[in-house]
Order: structure tokens, then C-alpha cells, then sequence
């Protein structure tokens, strides 16, 4: 019965194509690169089942003939596209016009090779996922140190704040995952809150090319990226541990990826580090341990034409610092200075006591995009962060517990970015971003909060167009506009407001109207339109020589700390405070690369200038006494500024197997109106290696490594004398003098085995400050308390699967 | 195709919507704040020593209830003391700013581990003997006894500190920790 059904329904058909015997029909048409609308020639073009062959001609037209009425199911290919299947029904001469989506490459991150600068005209340097693995049990902070330019602003070896040719803090925007960090990153002693093991790239943009993110990128850009991965069906994770012997512990860090061919994919990743305290080459440093769990969360749909992206990620950091740096009064920091040890050294210990800081840092995301036919892509994204910052110091009684800090930022914005990219040798990028962030300081900390309750809201908007002048250069300029709006509440003593600032005349719209006692209860609120424009050019000589200029103007407006700071900060025995008068620094930057790169040899070199009017610097104006006796009062004060330098990268392939690379950064800071140098700016320093890379012999790679930070002698003099009640006399407190150069080796190798049949296992000795030299930065706050680190040995395994 | 066009729509549509909600529910837990924050709680605001030798009772008193610059602070010293006299020396730590004045000196003793006190003097002959002890046995400095040589005029200075090494040779210089107070008082003794 069913096979005579199945007869019927062939004779059927058959019927119904033998009758529609007319086979003269003709099916034209056009393939067009869906991108920018050109006509795409030498597409090949196929009707399945046939023998019907025919291409698209130089204005990408092509002509099927004689074909009988039907379904057809052609097959469109191009070398450099997707290929493409459509059905047509053909009852008449048809006409059809066919895209074909150019750009597999921005989909599959294996095949891009090439240029993957973030802009053609950027001034910038990138840490690769390879380098990015040797950091996984350190912070990301270390991982920039290694670039030219770039250093960092530490506090104790765990709390690295990453510096761009000497600035650092709200000068430094960091961008995670396309979201801008907001976490608190307004205090010296505050690192970013970024978990470096769910990172695959990181770009530091020094240049000018980073208005798309912000106006106030005065030091420069760093920017985070994940991994794109293929559209395919696959599984695949990795795991890396590793152990150190100072400070006993470790890190453990394990990713798995999914993709799907239609585009769908997920990644989820944990990591849990702990360390105990570390060690110098002579003394234990009593309570610098660490504990640090993180997770992340990735799942999204990628095509060619749309796509979406949800990105989650959950950083807990609880780090202990060096329980001899915290102080009371000048005297302390004398004895501390004078003793050459840290007071306190007890036995090696994971627990981490007072004073500690406890962060716990969430960041959401959810971005959009669809492209649309000869305009672009299109993209939106909602992004939300939270971050809580609890700090406990030395107390009192049951306040044990009780952190002296207490501070929840809440932010989260919504932007938008069109890229324009229909025409051919023009390419534009516009958006717009609003944003909400607000500051809780919570309440039950028993203290009166070193930043207070603020509502903050920003509003940008920006065009960014690059021009391809011909073959070899390349022209970009941009312009944006933001609107901030701060408003606080904030309590101040009346004698303060009235006097010490003489708020009460400049600011007297702040006030409420309420006074309880000695408080005065305030509102202030400020509003601040920003500018800031970028213009870069970039050329490509022949001998893979090329050359970027780049101009920028940026401002920033003062954060809250500048703003409305109050108050003793252990460890730095002093008192800080903001100042309500400051106003909006502006930034003019100059910077140039000229950059060589072939298999055998290259170079940067990357001289820069900032002159930055209204730069805010925390300098020491006075001293006060009070019942703990004396303290400098440090104040947020506005001067001109500055900055000029080179950085300076080569590397040299010397055989096959051993190659050489060095790099030399150079940097010198003026306050203009004092004629000083500027405070905390990186002494000249260089590094310099040799490794040896036998990738027959397992990838055995061994490396040798030497850097060498020469000592500042450009530092403004902060000293000053304070009467000291026990020895009835002054005493000389020297704040300001530089510790002595250092010169450290370190020394790496790694064998890649492949114990599985799919996957490997890469094996890794490392050795840092590999002869135990005894030495103090100069950027790092805890240099009046401790030495740095001595050697530690290290062992890291790697699985991939 | 279509349906992930819309997909795509429906996703900014959310985003959008996202954003809104959480402007609305951020901006309606307002109340929560503009309330009076903490003040400081940790304050001493005032410190007295007092020397008894019978009836002959001095007392060294220092207060600043702001807590901030010691400008607007107060020294008071009731009298001279006598020369060549032991007086037994009591200290009283106190915050001021909490109703009741809040005892400072039962908190440092229940954590006299932790806590010491120390003492010195620019008069000459003048000496200050800690007489009690922590419960391993080391100084601690909320009594003390105080004696007196020639006459002659000078200050004395208290300085507390948090977590210094004990036993430390008597010195807050060798101590290390941090200092939560240091207040010197100017005397004569007759």
C-alpha cells in the first residue's frame, strides 16, 4: 500500500515537471558584498544536482539559462566569504540580488595573523595570552610591568596599581570585557579588581585612539580582552596550577569552552589563589598573605550578521598587609624609617589579621549586535558592576571586626557604538553611553566615612572617523563630549567649613541649612562638561618600518577622593584631604612611535609629551597635632604639569634558536608652577633578555632576564622636622629620598609534553630574584617599612584538553 | 533568520528595559540615605592623670572634644607637685563625645596585652615606675608611681600605643605599633 502510495506521489511530481516542459526561463541576478554594497566578482555560482555552472562578472552579474520552472537550490562561493546556499523558485525570468558576507575573519580570531591594532593609527603594546599565563598567580598590575612605559604604584607585592608613563589612578581607564571598571579606582592603595586568568589579551593604548571609552584617559588605556572563538562544534578547557615557595601557595585556574556550529557558545571559569606570608632574602613580612577566589561566566550567539554576548564575572580578594606599616603619628613613622626592619616579624603564617582589605567586585554585562546591510554594525550594551570595599585597620575593644572602611559602589550604564564601515577607505565610529553610578558609604563602621554618599551621572557622546589616505597611511580623528553631574552629602565640622576652607563663602549653596553641634550637614553638587578630541596618522614604509603620530586632548574631572577625602591614613601617617575648589585637569598629548617589525629584527621607539594644566597631586602643606600626636596634612592641590619621555623596545633574532629582547623606558616629571619634579613618577629602567627556544626539542624554552631600575634622583623634597616629646627635640622625618637602584635576574623555561592523545601539558621552573638581592622600590608605599620580595621558586603545570 | 533578527531586537529591548528598572529601583532606595552617617566612635577626648601622694592630689587633665587639631585643645594641671615626693599616678582615658562619657581605660585593660603605656619627663630627677602588670607579666602603665626630685620645671609626656612588641626595653621607640595618643603636659615641681 505504501509503496504504490510512493508511486503515485513520484508520477506525480514527475507529471508536474513534464508538463511545465518550458525550459527557456532565465535566472539573473547580482552578488553584492553585503558589508559596503560592492559588487563581488568571480563568485562562483552552482545549481545543486546540475551541471550548471556559471560565475558573477567584473560588476559581480551573473546569468543561468534555460532552466524549466522549479525549485532550485544554488550554492554561491567566494574565496574571501561565507558560502552561501538559497532557494529559488523559478516560474518566470527571475531576478535575484544575492549578499554574500565578506569578513570570516572577525568571527575566527585563529585566522587573524595580521594588523589586530585596535585602531590602524593606535600607539599601543599587547600582552598575549602565552605571557598573560606566566601572571596567573600574580596580579595583572605585574603582568603591565613588563611593558615599556608602563609600571606600577604597589603597596606591600599585592596590591599593584598599574601606571602609564607615571600616571595612575583615574588617569588610567580599564576597560574589562568592553565595560569600564568602576572600582573605587581613585586611591593609591587601591589595585583593579580583575581577575588576570579570565583575560586572553591586553592592550595597553598609550597613544591617543581611546575616546570610544572616555575623556579622561590622560595616562592612557588598558584594555581587556576575551577570547573569540570558532564557530564549530567543539569542547575544550584548560587547567594551570602552580606553586610558589615564597609564600607557600599558589593558584588554581580552570577553564572549559563550548562552541556550537550554529554560533551558540559558552566558557566558564574558576580560579582560587592563596598565599602566606612572603619573605625578604632576611625576615618574614608578618601578615602580607592573600586569599583570592574568582569566577567568570561567558555564553552568547556569534554570526556574521548578529549576535549577543553575556559576560558575568565574580572577584573576592581578601589581602593582608604588612602589619608593621601600621602606624599612628610621625614619630612611629621616624622609629619605622630608623629601625631599617619592620617591627613586627613573627613566624610564617596563612592567616591573614589586621589591617586587611576585603573586596568583593561583580561585573554583568549584556551587548548586542546587528549589522546592517552597506551601513554597519550596530551595538548596544547594558553593563552593571558592584563593588564593596571593606577595610579593616587596628581597633579597639569589640570593633575588632568592624572595618574602618565600608564603601559599595554601584555603576551601570548603557551605550551604544555604531561602526560604520560601507565605505571603502572610510570607516566611522559614533556612540553615545549614559551612566548611573552611586556610592554608598555604610553606615556601622564607627567611623566618619573617608568618601561620602554620592549620586553620580555621565552622559557621552562621540564620532571617531579613520580615513585610508592611500595604500600606506591612514588618517583618524575623533571628538566627544561628556556631561558629568556629582551629587553629594557630606558632613563637615563647622570650624573646617567656616575657616580652615572658608566653604562657607565659596560654596554656600551647599549648605542645607542644618547644624547639629560642630557638624554642619552639606549637598554639594557640580557639574562638569568635558571635551576631549583625538588625531593620529599613521604610514607603512617599505622594510616593515612604520610610523604613528597621534594628538590628544582629554580632561578629567577631580574624583571623589580628590574632592571630599578626610582624614588619618595608617601607614602613610598622615592626614589627607580633599578639596571642594578643585577643578577639571586638561591634558595635551603628544606621542610618536616609530616601529620596525620583521621575523629577525625590530624595534619601537616611542618618544611622548603631556602637558597637563590643573593636575591634581596629593602634597604634604602642614602639620597638625592632635591627640595622637603629630601628622603632616597632606592636601589635593592643583598645579601644571609636565610629562615627557621614550620608551623604547628591540628584539633580535641572534640564531635560530636564541633570540634577544630589551626594552629602556625613560621619563621625567615637572611641576611647573613649584619648578619640582613631580611626586611618585618611575625612575629610568631597563630590562634585558635572552632566551633560548629549541621548538623541535619539546618547545624547550629557557629564558635569562634582567631588570635593572636606576635610582630617582628627580623627587620634590617632603621632608620636614617634628618635635619629638620624648627626646625634647625636633626630629628630621625623611619622606622624600629615594631608595638606591637594584638590578634583578630571573630566570624561566617550559617544555610543552603531550602525555594525551588530545590536548598537552606544558611544564614550567621559574626562579624570581633569582640571587636574593635585598632592595626597596621607590613606588611602593610600604618602602619606609620593608624590604621587597626575596627569591622565590616556582613550578606550574598546564594542562590544555 | 528572521526570528533571530527579532531575537536580536528583542534582546536591545531588554537591555533598554534593564537599565530603566534599575534606575527606578535604585532611585526609590533613596531613603535609605540621607541619613546621618557614623561619627567617630573610636575617639579619646580626654585624658587624666591623677597623682596622690595622702592628701596632696594633682591632677593632669587634657581634653579636645573634636578630636581633630589639638588647637582648641585644653591642659589643665591643678597644681605643682612637691619635690622629693612619690605620688601614686592613676590614669583615666575617656570619650567625652558619648553620653554617658565612655570609659577607655576598661577597654585597654581588658586588652592590656596589646596595650602599653609610656612615660617620660624633661624635669630633671623626675621618674614615672609602671606598676602594673598584663597577665604575662608586662608593663602596662594605666598606674603607676611617680617620684619627684628637686624642684624644677618641665613637661611630661603619655604616649599609648596599640600592638607594640612586649617586653621592649621600656622605650616607645624600640616598641614599634601605633601610637593613640601622645599628650604633653608642662609642669613645675615646687
Amino acid at each position: 500500500m505504501t509503496k504504490l502510495f510512493l508511486c503515485c506521489a513520484f508520477l506525480c511530481t514527475f507529471c508536474t515537471l513534464t508538463i511545465a516542459q518550458d525550459c527557456n526561463y532565465t535566472f539573473t541576478g547580482k552578488v553584492t558584498d553585503f558589508h559596503d554594497n560592492s559588487s563581488i566578482i568571480g563568485a562562483s555560482l552552482h545549481i545543486e544536482n546540475s551541471n550548471k555552472y556559471t560565475a558573477t562578472d567584473t560588476s559581480g552579474n551573473f546569468k543561468f539559462e534555460n532552466l524549466c520552472e522549479g525549485k532550485y537550490s544554488v550554492e554561491i562561493k567566494h574565496v574571501a566569504c561565507d558560502t552561501k546556499r538559497i532557494t529559488i523558485n523559478i516560474v518566470k525570468n527571475s531576478y535575484k540580488e544575492i549578499y554574500l558576507e565578506h569578513h570570516l575573519n572577525e568571527l575566527n580570531e585563529v585566522i587573524v595573523k595580521t594588523n589586530t591594532k585596535t585602531e590602524k593609527t593606535s600607539v599601543e603594546q599587547v600582552l598575549k595570552k602565552d605571557i598573560i599565563d606566566n601572571f596567573t598567580d600574580k596580579s595583572i598590575g605585574d603582568a603591565l610591568n613588563t611593558l615599556s612605559g608602563v609600571s606600577s604604584l604597589n603597596t606591600g607585592n599585592t596590591i599593584v596599581k598599574p601606571m602609564i608613563h607615571g600616571l595612575h589612578s583615574s588617569r588610567l581607564l580599564i576597560i574589562n570585557n568592553n565595560v569600564r571598571m568602576f572600582d573605587q579606582e581613585w586611591g593609591d592603595e587601591h589595585a583593579p579588581n580583575i581577575d588576570i586568568n579570565a583575560s586572553n589579551r591586553i592592550t595597553v593604548v598609550k597613544g591617543a585612539n581611546t575616546l570610544k571609552f572616555g575623556s579622561d584617559a590622560i595616562g592612557g588605556l588598558i584594555l581587556i580582552k576575551p577570547k573569540k572563538y570558532a564557530i564549530k562544534d567543539s569542547i575544550f578547557g584548560s587547567t594551570i596550577t602552580s606553586f610558589n615557595t615564597n609564600g607557600l601557595g599558589g593558584n588554581i585556574n580552570s577553564e572549559i569552552v563550548k562552541t556550537y556550529a550554529s554560533g551558540f557558545f559558552g566558557k566558564f571559569q574558576l580560579n582560587y589563589k592563596q598565599l602566606g606570608d612572603f619573605n625578604t632574602p632576611n625576615y618574614n613580612l608578618t601578615n602580607t598573605g592573600l586569599k583570592n577566589s574568582n569566577a567568570s561566566f561567558t555564553t552568547g550567539y556569534n554570526s556574521y550578521q548578529k549576535g549577543f554576548t553575556f559576560f558575568y564575572s565574580y572577584v573576592d580578594n581578601e589581602i593582608g598587609i604588612l602589619q608593621s606599616s601600621h602606624i599612628g603619628n610621625v614619630n612611629d613613622l621616624v622609629n619605622a624609617i630608623n629601625n631599617k626592619e619592620p617591627s613586627v616579624k613573627e613566624k610564617f603564617s596563612y592567616a591573614i589579621d589586621v589591617p586587611k582589605q576585603k573586596i568583593v567586585h561583580h561585573l554583568a554585562k549584556l551587548e548586542a549586535y546587528k549589522r546592517f546591510k552597506g551601513l554597519g554594525k550596530l551595538s548596544v550594551q547594558y553593563d552593571f558592576q558592584i563593588n564593596r570595599r571593606q577595610e579593616f585597620d587596628l581597633r579597639r575593644g569589640d570593633r575588632k571586626n568592624t572595618p574602618v572602611i565600608d564603601l559599595r559602589l554601584f555603576t551601570n550604564s548603557l551605550q551604544t557604538d555604531l561602526e560604520i564601515d560601507a565605505f571603502s577607505d572610510f570607516k566611522i565610529h559614533t556612540g553615545a553611553l549614559i551612566r548611573y553610578q552611586q556610592n554608598n558609604a555604610i553606615s556601622g563602621t564607627g567611623t566618619s566615612p573617608l568618601i561620602p554618599d554620592f549620586d553620580k551621572y555621565d552622559a557621552g557622546i562621540y564620532v571617531v572617523a579613520n580615513y585610508n589616505l592611500n595604500d600606506t597611511s591612514e588618517l583618524s580623528a575623533g571628538i566627544r563630549y561628556d556631561f558629568s553631574k556629582i551629587d553629594a552629602r557630606k558632613s563637615y565640622a563647622v570650624s573646617e567649613w567656616q575657616e580652615t576652607y572658608n566653604y562657607d563663602e565659596l560654596f554656600p549653596e551647599f549648605e542645607t541649612g542644618n547644624i547639629e553641634g560642630t557638624t554642619i550637614f552639606t549637598n554639594p553638587n557640580f557639574v562638569f562638561h568635558n571635551t576631549s578630541a583625538s588625531l593620529g596618522y599613521s604610514k607603512v614604509f617599505e622594510n616593515n618600518m612604520s610610523l604613528f603620530v597621534n594628538y590628544g586632548l582629554a580632561s578629567r574631572i577631580p574624583n571623589p577622593s580628590e574632592l571630599f577625602s578626610s582624614g588619618l591614613h595608617h601607614s602613610a601617617a598622615r592626614i589627607e584631604t580633599g578639596l571642594l575648589n578643585l577643578d577639571k585637569e586638561i591634558a595635551n598629548k603628544f606621542i610618536v612611535s616609530l616601529e620596525k617589525n620583521n621575523e629577525h629584527f625590530g624595534f619601537t621607539i616611542s618618544p611622548y609629551f603631556k602637558s597637563i594644566q590643573g593636575f591634581i597631586q596629593l602634597i604634604p602643606v602642614g602639620i597638625t597635632t592632635t591627640i595622637r600626636g603629630a601628622f603632616p596634612v597632606w592636601e589635593y592641590q592643583q598645579t601644571n604639569a609636565q610629562i615627557f619621555g621614550v620608551d623604547i623596545d628591540v628584539n633580535k633574532k641572534v640564531t635560530e634558536k636564541i633570540s634577544y629582547q630589551g626594552t629602556i623606558s625613560l621619563l621625567k616629571g615637572t611641576n611647573l608652577k613649584e619648578h619640582t619634579p613631580l611626586i611618585h613618577m618611575p625612575s629610568t629602567n631597563f630590562n634585558n633578555s635572552i632566551t633560548y627556544r629549541n621548538v623541535a626539542l619539546k618547545q624547550l624554552t629557557i629564558r635569562l632576564e634582567n631588570r635593572t631600575v636606576l635610582q630617582q634622583n628627580q623627587y620634590p623634597d617632603y621632608n620636614f622636622n617634628t618635635f619629638n616629646a620624648i627626646q625634647q627635640k625636633d626630629v628630621f622625618v625623611d619622606i622624600s629620598t629615594t631608595p638606591p637602584g637594584y638590578s634583578l635576574f630571573n630566570f624561566s623555561s617550559s617544555a610543552v609534553f603531550k602525555p594525551f592523545k588530545k590536548g598537552d601539558l606544558k611544564l614550567e621552573f621559574n626562579i624570581d630574584n633569582l640571587l636574593n638581592v635585598s632592595y626597596r622600590e621607590n613606588l611602593n608605599r610600604l618602602r619606609y617599612f620593608a624590604d621587597e620580595l626575596g627569591r622565590n621558586f616556582n613550578i606550574k603545570l598546564k594542562i590544555n584538553y | 533568520m528572521n526570528t533571530l533578527n527579532t531575537n536580536a531586537l528583542k534582546t536591545i529591548k531588554l537591555i533598554a528595559l534593564f537599565f530603566i528598572a534599575t534606575l527606578t529601583i535604585t532611585s526609590c532606595s533613596d531613603d535609605d540615605y540621607d541619613h546621618d552617617h557614623d561619627h567617630e566612635e573610636e575617639l579619646i577626648t580626654t585624658v587624666t592623670y591623677t597623682l596622690a601622694n595622702g592628701n596632696d592630689v594633682v591632677t593632669l587633665k587634657f581634653t579636645d572634644l573634636t578630636g581633630e587639631s589639638t588647637d582648641d585643645a585644653t591642659y589643665e594641671v591643678s597644681g605643682p607637685l612637691m619635690a622629693n615626693t612619690t605620688y601614686t599616678g592613676v590614669l583615666k582615658l575617656e570619650n567625652e563625645t558619648e553620653s554617658p562619657a565612655e570609659d577607655i581605660t576598661e577597654e585597654i585593660k581588658a586588652e592590656d596585652d596589646e596595650h602599653e603605656f609610656f612615660y617620660a619627663s624633661s624635669v630633671t630627677g623626675l621618674s614615672i615606675n609602671k606598676t602594673d602588670t598584663d597577665g604575662n607579666g608586662n608593663p602596662v602603665g594605666i598606674e603607676t608611681s611617680l617620684t619627684t626630685g628637686a624642684a624644677g620645671s618641665g613637661s611630661i609626656t603619655i604616649i599609648l600605643k596599640h600592638e607594640p612588641s612586649k617586653p621592649n626595653g621600656g622605650t616607645s621607640a624600640n616598641a614599634g605599633g601605633s601610637t593613640d595618643l601622645e599628650v604633653t603636659f608642662t609642669i613645675s615641681v615646687q
